[in-house]
């Protein structure tokens, strides 16, 4: 059965002890003008999941569960150890295939995952990065299937997204329930705004003089994840720029400002690769900068992540990750990957074929929970047009075991039930390896849903670790 | 502050202006064409009004009939018309949205509000005045909050300065409708017709009250022109304007320096010295029309020179 | 032998440009075939950015402008000292994989006709004979003809009109080399005119492919040859395109409304 993280039986576990006298003790109707309550606050501050230009409901907003999702201090810690380990890997692994490639030399990687990897960016072949880190925020999303046990669903090392409900579940919680953080016991989540601008400016380039000048760059305001942008950068007291407000001029980069231009030391762009500099990648973009990456290469900016960091998060490789972690780290990893087939392997191929009512298949580029099959919950039908999708395509799809998702409590209509729940923390990787104590908890609201994207309708909760 | 940060912030300020100046001019036709009328029919004050603001092509490539009606639409709902209501004060919201965090919430608030309601109405609800005052309504609330609640920084200085250059602009714009309602009937100047038409000017301006507080009931075409173009306590004359304008733009050079380009600051300033050294009388010697249209192009001109000093950003 | 190379590029605008940025890929490569005795690149009126070696082993060098500019001149003159090494790229310095140029571009994809001439010589050829053979195939099958083929022809147009410049058949004998799993490349560079005064293009283009053993090996379709001593090489990409010795756009976006004037001329010289 599915591992309850808050009921042993019907004992509530040691996380969740403080909790559920305050779930009991809430009535009905003050839990429904509560969550009518948050969700005006959400409205109020904007965090909404507008696309413009595309239709649909602009003021959509993700829906906000106020029953939190516990740790405890020693839960975490092991977590903790995990994901920084995972990062470190991830790192070495992005040096080594942009030098000169030993893990692939090793045989320990196959070249052809690693080189012709649609991720893989030549241009960034021969340079190393300050300090050697490509990868500077890492999400990586966990699930939990008993007390101990904890796989890697992903890693996402490109731009992860999600910290802005991170830190806003947490200050709505706080808003409407003081009484809860009272004591101190809930490890705060707030300065993860101010340790990632300390972590980027940690990467600034050697060229650069006094305190590092910090921006993010976004595609701009018609983008889902604007809220997120101008958000992270109003917190963290940087500008928000858009690719025609920065230029290259000579060996650096500047922002155009009322007062003239001011160089900039680093980027974190929340834009692909593949639309960073037209003079590099496409030569259609408009959002980019030309000539970004000539000064990126020559030491004159930093660009956080790097281009071409996506490769080390391929659905494809990240079989191999395990792999990196004994490699280069000489460490035996903490945390598991799950089981995966990947479908150009022959017997892999036949194993799926075989027991693909029973198994996840995903695409290898897929996201968003799109583009998927839970083998248990589809109906024969479904299957076997999945079936002939797979075969039309095999190396475009990984397979996994279903998962037993742990459960959460969850508000539903009917009061309190147990919902599939997942974990995305926030690594940062600059001078030293950090994570805020938290993470964002994802949700799937439906009954016995294992899909937590908020595109199939998945929901948010505060995630707390507790103190000693 | 960055470049575009700047501009948005300019154009939020210029296109709420705007949003009132177009309910303004509609409700200027809507009372104009309740005079007791010549045998042309209504159909000439609008499309007097229409080529005054120079949006007659554009009109009729959407409308077939010029009508109270369409203008109604055209002037108030057409997001086809950037001109009209609906669209401006949808792109001073979006304007705000892009630059979110250099707001405070009130002001973003107000910005919401009114572009949400607006986006609530549909045309042919409510007649030309209470939507003027609907619209009116709306541009102050935002207006205040910019003024009880917006640090004084930058920022603040260059959403006021597109509202004060918008307001220059559009009192120019309303006084020249004037000119084009009048050109064909030179014989009534001076007459019971001619008089009433200036008070629907001043009505258009909320300015009627102000005018009689200043001026008594003599309205005639040099008191009118005098109070809208020359004199420095009338809210939406073209010298406060000038001055509001200039006023920002002192306070921007004297917050980055001499070394950040000001020849929009100059420009206005030697703007401000010659409707200072000017009188009425210079202005109906030169034809009030052609003062008016060569006062639209030195606003152009400022506002250009802002680009070109601010937000180019020198790259 | 020794090789005196001047080039001169002009970009024109039809209305007056703000700022310029280009990014150059015009030294020479340095590896055993040819030394560089001098090298001079020079843009009127622009700054030049640090510059750096790429992972293909190109120079590469960022210039900035600043405007109002209508033309942007680039100069180089130079002289290099070349060596006959039958096409062999020795003692080159890279780092990226030779995988890496297994992959498609819009330039160098494949269509039904490059495929079946992919398939024409015979599987069990050496690597080496193998790209001889298909070399040698591109050079029956696309004549040599200016002005028929632009900028944007693809490979695929290319072979199906049977003619074109040096940039087609290179193309064209990139993708077949991919087809048949050999790692591909295009290069662009100088040649000198022969001796006996053929036609020729002195701002040209080959290809090179991959072989295990020997490495980079140079083969230009459009001369029925290898690189040798008359060749001079500056960079490489996936496709022409990739390629660019010149990339540019200009700033205050919109359209490229930019001429290329070039005049080129590679003449041996005495040491």
């Amino acid at each position: 059965m599915y591992y309850n993280e808050m009921l042993d039986g019907t004992k509530v576990r040691e996380a969740y002890a403080g909790l559920s006298d305050w779930v009991d003790q809430m009535p009905a109707e003050i839990r429904q003008m509560k969550q009518a309550e948050a969700e005006a606050l959400f409205r109020r501050i904007g965090i909404t999941f507008a696309v413009y230009g595309e239709g649909g409901d602009p003021d959509r907003l993700i829906p906000f569960d106020m029953m939190p999702r516990i740790f405890t201090q020693s839960e975490w810690r092991r977590l903790e150890r995990g994901i920084k380990q995972r990062a470190r890997a991830l790192n070495a692994f992005l040096r080594d295939v942009y030098g000169r490639g030993e893990i692939v030399r090793a045989g320990r990687i196959p070249a052809r995952l690693v080189y012709q990897n649609d991720a893989y960016e030549k241009a960034v072949v021969g340079f190393v990065p300050p300090r050697g880190v490509y990868s500077h925020i890492i999400g990586i999303d966990l699930v939990r299937t008993g007390r101990d046990e904890f796989f890697v669903l992903e890693d996402n090392c490109r731009t992860p997204s999600g910290v802005s409900y991170m830190l806003e579940n947490r200050e709505i919680m706080m808003r409407m329930f003081p009484e809860l953080f009272r004591g101190n016991r809930i490890e705060p989540v707030d300065g993860y705004p101010d340790l990632l601008r300390r972590t980027l400016e940690t990467v600034a380039p050697a060229k650069c003089q006094g305190r590092p000048r910090v921006v993010i760059l976004t595609p701009g305001h018609f983008n889902s994840a604007y809220y997120e942008h101008s958000f992270l950068a109003n917190l963290m007291g940087v500008e928000l720029v858009e690719g025609a407000d920065l230029f290259v001029e000579g060996e650096f980069v500047y922002m155009r400002t009322t007062e003239g231009p001011k160089r900039v030391d680093v980027i974190y762009r929340r834009l692909d690769d593949a639309f960073i500099d037209p003079l590099t990648f496409r030569r259609d973009s408009m959002l980019g900068v030309p000539g970004l990456m000539d000064v990126y290469r020559s030491g004159g900016v930093s660009i956080c992540s790097a281009p071409g960091a996506g490769v080390a998060d391929d659905k494809a490789i990240y079989t191999f990750v395990p792999e990196m972690v004994r490699f280069y780290l000489g460490e035996e990893p903490i945390l598991k990957n799950v089981d995966t087939w990947t479908l150009w392997k022959d017997d892999d191929f036949k194993y799926v074929m075989d027991n693909l009512g029973d198994l996840v298949v995903k695409e290898v580029h897929g996201s968003g929970g799109y583009g998927m099959l839970v083998g248990p919950r589809s109906t024969k039908a479904e299957i076997e047009e999945f079936r002939q999708r797979i075969k039309a395509n095999p190396s475009n799809y990984i397979a996994q075991p279903t998962l037993s998702l742990s459960t959460c409590p969850t508000f539903v209509n009917e009061g309190v039930a147990p919902r599939h729940v997942d974990l995305r923390p926030f690594c940062l990787c600059g001078e030293r390896i950090e994570l805020v104590p938290g993470g964002l908890t994802r949700v799937a609201l439906k009954e016995g849903s294992l899909v937590v994207n908020s595109s199939q309708g998945g929901g948010v909760k505060d995630t707390w670790v507790l103190s000693e | 502050m960055l470049s575009r940060t700047a501009s948005n912030l300019f154009w939020l300020g210029r296109h709420m202006e705007r949003a009132e100046t177009a309910s303004r001019l509609f409700e200027v036709g809507a009372r104009i064409t309740l005079l007791p009328n010549t045998a042309e029919g209504y159909q000439n004050e609008w499309q007097s009004l229409l080529r005054a603001t120079g949006v007659s092509d554009r009109f009729a490539a959407r409308y077939d009939e010029v009508s109270e009606e369409n203008m109604e639409k055209f002037m108030i709902f057409d997001r086809d018309n950037p001109s009209s209501v609906a669209s401006c004060m949808h792109d001073a919201r979006e304007s705000g949205r892009i630059v979110r965090t250099a707001l405070t919430s009130r002001v973003w608030d107000a910005l919401n509000v009114s572009w949400q309601e607006m986006r609530g109405m549909e045309p042919g609800q409510e007649d030309a005045a209470d939507l003027a005052d609907f619209v009116a309504r709306h541009a102050a609330t935002v207006h205040g909050a910019i003024d009880g609640t917006q640090l004084r920084n930058d920022g603040f200085h260059f959403m006021k300065l597109g509202y004060a250059l918008e307001r220059a602009d559009s009192t120019a714009r309303v006084l020249d409708v004037k000119y084009f309602v009048l050109l064909p009937r030179v014989e009534f100047v001076g007459s019971g017709l001619d008089s009433y038409q200036w008070q629907v000017i001043l009505r258009a301006l909320s300015a009627h009250r102000a005018f009689h507080w200043a001026y008594g009931d003599d309205v005639s075409a040099g008191r009118v022109a005098h109070f809208l173009i020359l004199n420095d306590e009338s809210p939406r004359s073209l010298m406060t304007s000038v001055l509001e304008a200039l006023s920002h733009l002192d306070a921007l050079v004297r917050r980055y320096g001499q070394d950040v380009p000001h020849s929009a600051r100059d420009r206005a300033q030697a703007l401000a010295d010659r409707l200072g050294s000017t009188d009425i009388e210079d202005i109906f010697d030169e034809g009030l029309h052609e003062f008016l249209s060569d006062f639209i192009r030195e606003i152009g001109d400022i506002a250009n020179r802002v680009q070109a000093d601010y937000f180019h950003g020198r790259g | 032998m020794r090789l005196k190379i001047t080039h001169q590029t002009v970009y024109r605008y039809d209305a007056p440009v703000g700022f310029v940025v280009q990014s150059l890929r015009l030294t020479p490569s340095v590896f055993d075939g040819q030394k560089v005795i001098e090298w001079k690149v020079d843009i009127d009126g622009a700054e030049p950015g640090p510059g750096f070696r790429d992972g293909a082993g190109d120079w590469v060098q960022v210039w900035t402008m600043r405007g109002p500019v209508t033309e942007v001149p680039v100069r180089i003159e130079g002289v290099v000292e070349t060596a006959d090494l039958s096409g062999v790229l020795r003692g080159h310095r890279e780092m990226i994989h030779p995988m890496v140029y297994l992959q498609s571009t819009d330039a160098t994809a494949p269509d039904d006709a490059l495929r079946a001439l992919a398939e024409e010589p015979e599987a069990d050829l050496s690597p080496l004979d193998l790209a001889h053979a298909l070399s040698a195939r591109v050079s029956e099958v696309i004549a040599y003809r200016p002005g028929v083929t632009h900028l944007n022809t693809t490979a695929a147009e290319a072979l199906s009109l049977g003619e074109g410049v040096c940039q087609d058949h290179a193309h064209a004998l990139i993708a077949l080399a991919r087809l048949r799993g050999l790692p591909a490349r295009y290069v662009s560079g100088y040649l000198s005119a022969d001796a006996d005064g053929a036609e020729h293009e002195a701002a040209h283009a080959w290809a090179e492919i991959h072989v295990d053993g020997l490495g980079w090996v140079g083969f230009d379709a459009a001369n029925r040859c290898c690189p040798d001593d008359r060749y001079v090489r500056t960079g490489s990409g996936l496709d022409a395109r990739d390629a660019a010795p010149i990339r540019g756009v200009r700033a205050s976006t919109g359209m490229r409304a930019e001429e290329l004037d070039v005049t080129v001329a590679v003449e041996p010289v005495a040491p």
